[in-house]
């Protein structure tokens, strides 16, 4: 057999902890083609052209290969809107949009930042009178599932039952993981029993309304109506595991790379408030999600040279495109300092993520305080051991070592006060 | 804030804030807070070749920029970020240090943000000479002086022009002066109008229904307050966005509430015996009581300070190549005397070559950039500005964004969503190619359409894509025919031997009493021809 394409190749488990060099190669084409034949776009100019391009879709019933018998969803249960195009997107976003962030609800993440300093500063108590650890499972994981609890009323609690589901969810993206077939059953399954969780939480929220956005969203009252309670469900599904499976990414990465550089952790020690610069450069040198293998071209699409037919399957590799070295100067350093840093890590155009406020907060709030209180802190492996997913990106384990955990800090320091009053400016 | 995408307005970005004005600025729907501006950006482009001459300017050249608002001070923080360590100096008639002027219409208005909270971050190693507080009165070519008007005269080696517009008054200053009459251009204009609409008035009466006008009738609504808006034309935004995109507005201002009157004009404004507004004639004969009228008009351009320069300054703006070099009113280029913002005039490639007048804040921006560049360069590493422009504007719950130039188009068509729902994308072509495109509450597609209008791809643009209305049918765009605002002015050519033919410019006092110009130019809407 011939040897596989480089996006395969990028795929392969081998490539996870330094796929780098191989972006740098699929960029020599911005529009490459992996072995299933989709169009794999690597440049940056090329991949913001098309998330701002109608002619995707996101829609995987607009795929060629997509057929309306072949059951792609849960039966009963619509697609969730990171998976939608406009109009039905827009919508579902809007509505979301109403219990999270401004114009309406400008208050929310402002209301959890405090919440979330704790939560932080409690995980790192634990450690005391520990000198090592993984930092996945002590921090960098429940962190943010204990905020995505809060943040949707979910009880904590819960978090075995749902991790299944989220872990199988997840597993499934991830081509690595067997056919095509067999990792859609497996989604599916998942998904339905994620679902009907939510759906469980709905109904008895119906009776005894909670807090969070869930019981806000189910009692919601604007203008446009509100979501059914199937949309809810997979709605709800959505944010909860884009909510925590790419941030524990991106705090995991964060420390990996902060440890790579030490001379940036001590900085952030001594400078907490270097963290936004620097979530943001995390974003772009070791972002949590690498590509967005779920677009469709709706019509024939002559971009960089190449022409993607009608039904053709697109594959947009954020991480390559944010280490374009036409786009940014020096790409394949590490710089905290990066002015006008403009990534992908995000996504773009109308499906840019949903929580990038609620994600940055979460790791400007976490990165600083573990540089911080974890005392000498250093690798006990390098690399670590990568999770399989090529797409969600992140180590498994992060096993470190250190001397001390220092105490925590009596009032909260001045620069997370300093977030406090911006974010409730805004 | 209101609108689908709302637009994060952060005013005086401090120091310790600047990374969330920064994540700010990423998120903001319609990129419009450039924030790299002044101190944010230290990303050194480094100039080309050293050429002796440039570098030599570069080290001890002065350099004068009168208007110290966006234009202006963007200039300035691009001088310096370029290397300029000669003497900088700017001059504006206002007291205050640059601010910004879009919230004042926005989020000034409904008291979000106080007037006084809108200042542009100015860099902290500017080292710049301020005179504000003092207009220029005069240019004198010959010697390279601007007159001040208390007198001062301040030499320059290089000019840059960016002295902006001013609202068109109410023609008549007697009722112009009544208590209860606004325009809305500066920051105290914004503060008075604010502290008159909290006090809840009676009756607001709008006139005119451009982006301003149309911006100031939503805060009113917002604040609840009754507000007629009457408009000369078929409907609002005619002027910038054509007949069939302004329908739209219209519908979007009636379901607002607003009393939209169109095909009317206001004819006189009347005061109580202690000189207060209390109702305005319109030109159908009915009369409306209101005791706040905002004169949104257009506006007219600050040049009177140039008369007698023998630049091309006049009521159409400086006339500028795309260069920002100043035209003489010989047509010929200069090298020392620039141009940018709201008062330069210059020909863009892509609109026929045809002068552009844009009235938009990142026009102001890229340009002010382009004009400081090429000040301090040699001939072979100047820029043009060929931006495609592009401007926004949030009213009644929408954020309204255009790329190009609608008002140069023939026909439109609405392209991606539904008009009835107010979130839609319309594509503007003239003579068979997309030169522009407007997006309701659908902002983010526009880098699509821009990248079509730089290819000046065919149009109706063809092509298969998410949330198609069900009729792409392009339709005539109704714009209203746009001549240069030459009813002021005029130029008269003298002489007879090639070396003796010379440009007067004749200026023609209005008449008080005389009817309003037909075709009004809204502050956003561009004006070609040459
Ligand atoms: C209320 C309002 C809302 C707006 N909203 C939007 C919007 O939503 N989107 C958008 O794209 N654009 C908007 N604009 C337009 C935008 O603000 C302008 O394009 C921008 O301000 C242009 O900057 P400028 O520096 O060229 O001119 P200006 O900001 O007009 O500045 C010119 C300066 O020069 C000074 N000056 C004039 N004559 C002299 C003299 N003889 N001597 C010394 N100084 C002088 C003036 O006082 C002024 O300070 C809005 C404008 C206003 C007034
Ligand atoms: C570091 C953390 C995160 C990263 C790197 C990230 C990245 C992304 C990316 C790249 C997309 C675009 C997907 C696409 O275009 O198809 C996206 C969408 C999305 N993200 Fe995130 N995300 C993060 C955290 C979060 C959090 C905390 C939440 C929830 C609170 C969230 C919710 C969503 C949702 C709902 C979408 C779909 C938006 C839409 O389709 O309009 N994400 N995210």
């Amino acid at each position: 057999m011939a040897q596989p394409s480089l996006f395969d190749q990028v795929v392969d488990f081998g490539s996870r902890a330094d796929p780098y060099p191989l972006y740098a190669e699929l960029r020599r084409t911005p529009v490459s083609r992996a072995d299933d034949g989709s169009y794999v776009v690597s440049t940056y100019q090329a991949i913001v052209a098309l998330l701002h391009d109608p002619r995707v879709s996101s829609d995987r019933r607009h795929r060629a290969d997509y057929a309306e018998d072949e059951d792609e969803f849960v039966p009963g249960l619509p697609p969730s809107f990171i998976g939608l195009d406009p109009p039905g997107h827009d919508r579902v976003r809007r509505l979301l949009t109403r219990h999270f962030g401004p114009p309406h609800d400008p208050g929310r993440i402002t209301s959890m930042t405090a919440g979330m300093a704790d939560i932080v500063a409690d995980l790192i108590g634990h450690l005391a009178g520990r000198t090592c650890c993984d930092l996945i499972e002590d921090v960098t994981y429940p962190f943010p599932v204990t905020v995505i609890c809060r943040l949707l009323g979910v009880p904590r609690e819960d978090e075995p039952r749902f991790r299944v589901w989220a872990d199988a969810i997840v597993s499934s993206i991830d081509p690595t993981t067997g056919d095509l077939a067999a990792r859609k059953r497996r989604r599916l399954d998942a998904a339905a029993d994620l679902a009907s969780y939510f759906g469980e939480l709905i109904d008895a929220g119906r009776d005894r309304p909670g807090n969070g956005m869930l019981a806000e969203l189910v009692a919601d009252d604007g203008p446009e109506g509100r979501l059914s309670r199937a949309e809810l469900m997979s709605n709800a599904s959505l944010l909860l595991i884009a909510g925590h499976e790419t941030t524990v990414n991106l705090i995991a990465n964060g420390m990996l790379t902060l440890l790579r550089h030490p001379q940036v952790l001590q900085r952030l020690r001594r400078q907490p408030a270097l963290s936004a610069r620097l979530v943001e450069e995390l974003l772009r040198y070791e972002p949590p999600v690498q590509f967005l293998p779920n677009r469709t071209a709706l019509d024939d699409i002559d971009i960089a040279g190449t022409i993607i037919p009608r039904g053709g399957q697109v594959t947009l590799v954020l991480a390559a495109g944010s280490r374009d070295p036409e786009h940014v100067p020096d790409p394949g350093r590490f710089d905290p300092d990066r002015p006008d840093n403009e990534h992908l890590g995000f996504g773009g155009g109308i499906h840019y993520c949903f929580g990038a406020p609620l994600a940055r907060i979460e790791a400007q709030i976490a990165l600083p305080e573990l540089a911080r209180r974890l005392e000498n802190l250093r690798l006990a492996a390098d690399p670590p051991p990568y999770r399989p997913n090529p797409l969600l990106r992140g180590p498994a384990q992060l096993p470190v070592r250190f001397d001390r955990v220092a105490p925590a800090p009596a009032t909260r320091s001045r620069d997370q006060r300093i977030t406090e009053r911006h974010l409730h400016h805004v | 804030m209101r609108g689908d995408e709302a637009l994060w307005y952060d005013p005086e970005p401090g120091d310790w804030q600047r990374e969330n004005v920064l994540r700010a600025a990423a998120a903001c729907p319609v990129q419009a807070m450039r924030v790299e501006q002044a101190h944010f950006r230290d990303d050194s482009r480094v100039p080309a070749a050293a050429h002796g001459d440039a570098d030599a300017f570069r080290r001890t050249g002065r350099i004068v920029i009168v208007g110290a608002s966006l234009a202006g001070l963007k200039a300035a923080a691009t001088l310096r970020h370029e290397g300029f360590t000669g003497s900088l100096t700017l001059i504006g008639d206002e007291p205050y240090e640059p601010y910004d002027r879009p919230p004042l219409s926005k989020q000034v208005l409904d008291g979000w943000v106080p007037a006084q909270r809108t200042a542009l971050p100015v860099p902290g190693d500017l080292d710049a000479r301020w005179r504000l507080g003092v207009a220029a009165a005069g240019l004198d070519l010959a010697r390279k002086q601007v007159l001040l008007a208390d007198g001062e005269e301040v030499g320059f080696d290089r000019l840059l022009i960016a002295t902006g517009v001013r609202p068109r008054p109410w023609p008549d200053p007697a009722q112009a002066a009544l208590d209860g009459v606004f325009v809305l251009d500066t920051r105290d204009d914004a503060a008075r109008l604010q502290e008159r609409l909290a006090a809840g008035p009676r009756r607001v009466l709008v006139i005119g229904g451009g982006f301003i006008g149309s911006e100031t009738a939503s805060v009113c609504r917002d604040l609840g307050l009754p507000v007629t808006v009457a408009e000369r034309g078929p409907a609002p935004l005619v002027g910038a966005l054509g007949r069939v995109i302004g329908a739209i507005a219209a519908d979007m201002q009636r379901d607002h509430g607003v009393d939209l009157r169109c095909g009317v004009f206001a004819k006189a404004l009347a005061g109580d015996s202690s000189g207060r507004l209390c109702s305005a004639e319109l030109s159908d004969g009915s009369t409306l009581d209101a005791d706040v009228a905002i004169v949104a008009l257009g506006s007219l351009r600050n040049v009177e300070w140039l008369d007698g320069s023998g630049l091309a300054a006049g009521p159409w703006g400086v006339g500028c190549d795309s260069g920002s070099r100043a035209f003489t009113l010989d047509g010929m280029v200069t090298d020392d005397i620039f141009a940018a913002g709201d008062v330069a005039r210059f020909p863009h490639p892509l609109y026929n070559y045809q002068f552009l007048a844009l009235q938009h804040w990142g026009n102001a921006v890229a340009q002010a950039e382009i004009a400081a560049h090429n000040m301090i360069s040699a001939q072979t590493d100047r820029w043009p500005h060929l931006a495609i422009p592009s401007f926004w504007s949030t009213q009644f719950d929408t954020e309204i964004k255009s790329v190009g130039v609608p008002s140069f188009a023939d026909e439109v068509v609405i392209t991606q969503g539904s008009a009835a729902d107010r979130r839609f994308v319309a594509a503007y072509g003239h003579r068979g190619r997309v030169t522009a495109a407007v997006a309701f509450n659908q902002a983010k597609w526009l880098e699509f359409y821009q990248s079509l209008i730089e290819r000046s791809a065919p149009f109706p643009p063809d092509f298969r894509g998410v949330d198609e209305p069900a009729d792409r049918r392009p339709v005539p765009a109704g714009m209203p025919d746009q001549p240069i605002p030459g009813d002021q002015a005029t130029v008269e050519v003298t002489g007879h031997n090639p070396g003796e033919r010379r440009t007067a410019l004749v200026r023609r006092r209005h008449r008080p009493g005389a009817r309003l110009p037909q075709q009004r130019r809204d502050r956003h809407g561009p004006a070609q021809s040459l």
